[in-house]
């Protein structure tokens, strides 16, 4: 069995986040970028997978600022390759580009199973497993909570909203989006990151050609805007109830 | 625990468990343990684990020390020396057998979820409140007169405040900080901070067996101590202090370091006639466990205490080498939760019970898990309500007046 994780890295909001003067973009220079929370339990699924039935796991991610760590660390919880793409440096590039970009490394790879987290709070134009999916011509589910495998296929958990859950069998190969590993991302000693950068290797490929045709077009990025149209109204607790219900009648709300 | 003939040269768990207590300071003491339970009884939650310290060494000493290491029970450790304290034979319970412990659970990657994320946080913010690294010196903002930041412009003083995790984020222990800054002013200290340069001293997730980790930051803190000149160190957090004093050396990161009530109380003759406004009020003191058993630190807060007009100091039922632990040591801070779950009390609330039985009006604290800790449990023991909870710097400047 053959896993590939394709993991995207995207800004730290722990940082402050500012517009670039342009408008139309954040601010990279001040940006930190941290691992897809999503992609964490991509790689804590493939990780469980292997663990469970044996198998590869290969990782791949975008050569970005701090793409090293993120490797050095799945390669400690247990990933057995790990490839960085060249070129792909635009923190804020679409899904649609990145799935472009992404697909022909991942076929190369000759994956059994692609797990990718279910979406990331980048992707304005949607989220990238589906159009990896589309770009290979496998099949896809989204919103995968658990995965258990047979032979040439998957058996999944997928979960909608409003507490529905669906167990859905699909063919091999298959990109999954994940919403949940089955357990929690694992914690890593700084120790084993430290022998995982002694003894892994990082392969770097580069990318495909980076085509954003179909993506979004971002017309103005700005900060929320404060605007002051709350209105108090003051009297006795009835009074308040006859003059709220007026205001929903106008509004044609009731 | 010798291997039969024939058998192969693998060592057993409690073997290499054996072998790496043996590399730890004072490690091979355990060999003198006399089972007398002491360590076990003293223990605040050593009614609560499968294995106390001293079933610890049974296991060990009869080659069963998986049986241990299966239990989560260990996470119920707070490190905070009262084994340490109490055993005849002089055993380093808390910063081997204990702390080793913890690290071969932590390797196995079995950490509750509470603490991963402290750890996480620590690894990749340098602080284990997963606040931005660049607003470390936030809470100094807005002082008058300002917060000195060492920087290339200003690369030398002769006291570096450690300020620490804690007290540089947590909305109530800033405070303590803002207390200090008015200290050193009114005394004319010649004082800097390292700013965003300094990230966790890594004690107490050393403690939570995060060697790694502790060793990771302690470089981080020496490269920014390397970039600038001063004489020595002063820190309000114990864990801090411990660290550079016990800890930092052995990675050959050296430098003298003073717990501020230490510091403080060497400036008693200057900062007694500054000390004219009264606080009327029966005032007790924790001793923290890193100031107070791991360090031997008990005079000092109580002089400055005794300095400050109007108070009356009152001693609780435990106190100086006996003193409680608040609940937040070896990775405490981080699993309210698990500790819950096991106990269904917390230590911070028997302490505000103890201070309410010594009619103290303030129960005053050295160490900046403290504040947050007790305030908390003073909110639910029943008659504590009323009771305060200061750093001891904080009931100093508020003595200094205006």
């Amino acid at each position: 069995m053959n896993i590939v994780v394709p993991v995207r890295l995207v800004p730290d909001l722990v940082e402050e986040i500012n517009v670039d003067p342009g408008g139309t973009a954040l601010d990279a220079s001040w940006l930190r970028l941290i691992i897809n929370e999503f992609d964490d339990h991509a790689i804590e699924q493939a990780i469980l997978l292997k663990e469970r039935g044996g198998g590869q796991v290969c990782i791949l991610a975008p050569s970005v600022e701090g793409v090293d760590d993120v490797l050095f660390t799945a390669a400690a919880k247990g990933a057995d390759r790990l490839v960085k793409l060249e070129g792909l440096t635009d923190v804020g590039l679409s899904s649609h580009a990145l799935a472009r970009a992404l697909a022909p490394a991942i076929q190369a790879l000759q994956p059994d199973l692609i797990l990718t987290g279910v979406q990331a709070h980048t992707d304005l134009d949607g989220p990238v497993g589906p159009l990896i999916a589309e770009s290979l011509g496998f099949p896809y589910v989204g919103y995968v909570a658990s995965v258990t495998l047979e032979a040439g296929s998957a058996s999944v958990r997928k979960e909608y909203p409003g507490g529905l859950v669906a167990g859905m069998e699909v063919r091999l190969p298959a990109v999954l989006g994940i919403q949940a590993a089955e357990k929690p991302p694992r914690y890593v000693a700084v120790s084993k990151v430290r022998q995982a950068m002694q003894t892994a290797r990082i392969e770097t490929q580069a990318a495909g050609e980076i085509d954003a045709s179909g993506a979004l077009a971002i017309q103005r990025m700005f900060q929320p805007e404060a605007a002051g149209r709350a209105t108090m109204i003051e009297g006795e607790p009835a009074e308040v109830a006859d003059r709220i219900l007026e205001i929903l009648r106008e509004s044609g709300i009731v | 625990m010798a291997l039969s003939a024939g058998s192969p040269p693998v060592a057993s768990t409690s073997e290499a468990f054996f072998g790496k207590l043996y590399e730890s300071k004072d490690g091979e003491r355990i060999r003198r343990c006399l089972q007398c339970g002491d360590c076990s009884g003293v223990c605040p939650y050593g009614y609560l684990m499968e294995f106390p310290p001293s079933r610890m060494i049974t296991r060990l000493r009869a080659d069963e020390f998986d049986e241990v290491l299966a239990s989560d029970a260990i996470w119920l450790c707070l490190s905070c020396y009262a084994c340490t304290q109490v055993c005849p034979k002089q055993i380093p319970l808390t910063t081997s057998l204990m702390t080793r412990a913890k690290e071969e659970l932590l390797l196995a990657g079995r950490v509750p979820a509470e603490l991963q994320a402290a750890l996480e946080n620590s690894q990749r913010y340098g602080n284990v409140l997963g606040q931005s690294p660049r607003k470390r010196s936030e809470w100094a903002k807005g002082l008058t007169p300002p917060v000195p930041v060492l920087s290339k412009e200003h690369p030398s003083t002769e006291v570096l405040w450690f300020v620490g995790d804690y007290p540089s984020y947590h909305a109530r222990v800033q405070g303590v900080s803002r207390a200090l800054a008015k200290i050193f002013h009114a005394l004319g200290v010649d004082y800097a901070i390292l700013g965003a340069d300094e990230v966790s001293d890594g004690d107490s997730q050393r403690l939570a067996g995060e060697r790694g980790l502790f060793e990771m930051l302690a470089s981080k803190n020496s490269q920014a101590f390397g970039k600038y000149k001063f004489f020595a160190i002063v820190t309000s957090d114990p864990h801090a202090y411990n660290a550079f004093k016990n800890e930092y050396p052995g990675l050959g990161i050296s430098y003298p370091v003073w717990h501020h009530t230490e510091f403080l109380a060497d400036h008693l003759d200057a900062l007694r006639p500054l000390l004219t406004r009264e606080v009327k009020a029966r005032v007790a003191f924790h001793d923290p466990c890193y100031l107070g058993r791991a360090n031997g630190i008990y005079e000092p807060p109580r002089e400055l205490l005794g300095a400050i007009p109007g108070i009356e100091l009152v001693e609780m039922a435990h106190n100086r080498t006996m003193s409680l632990c608040c609940g937040g040591g070896g990775g405490g801070m981080w699993l309210d939760g698990f500790h819950w779950e096991k106990a269904h009390t917390r230590t911070s609330e028997w302490r505000v019970q103890e201070a309410r039985t010594a009619g103290a009006d303030i129960l005053a604290v050295a160490c900046p898990y403290e504040p947050v800790r007790f305030e908390d449990a003073a909110k639910v023991v029943p008659g504590a309500e009323g009771l305060l909870v200061r750093d001891v710097a904080e009931l100093l400047a508020e003595a200094l007046g205006e």
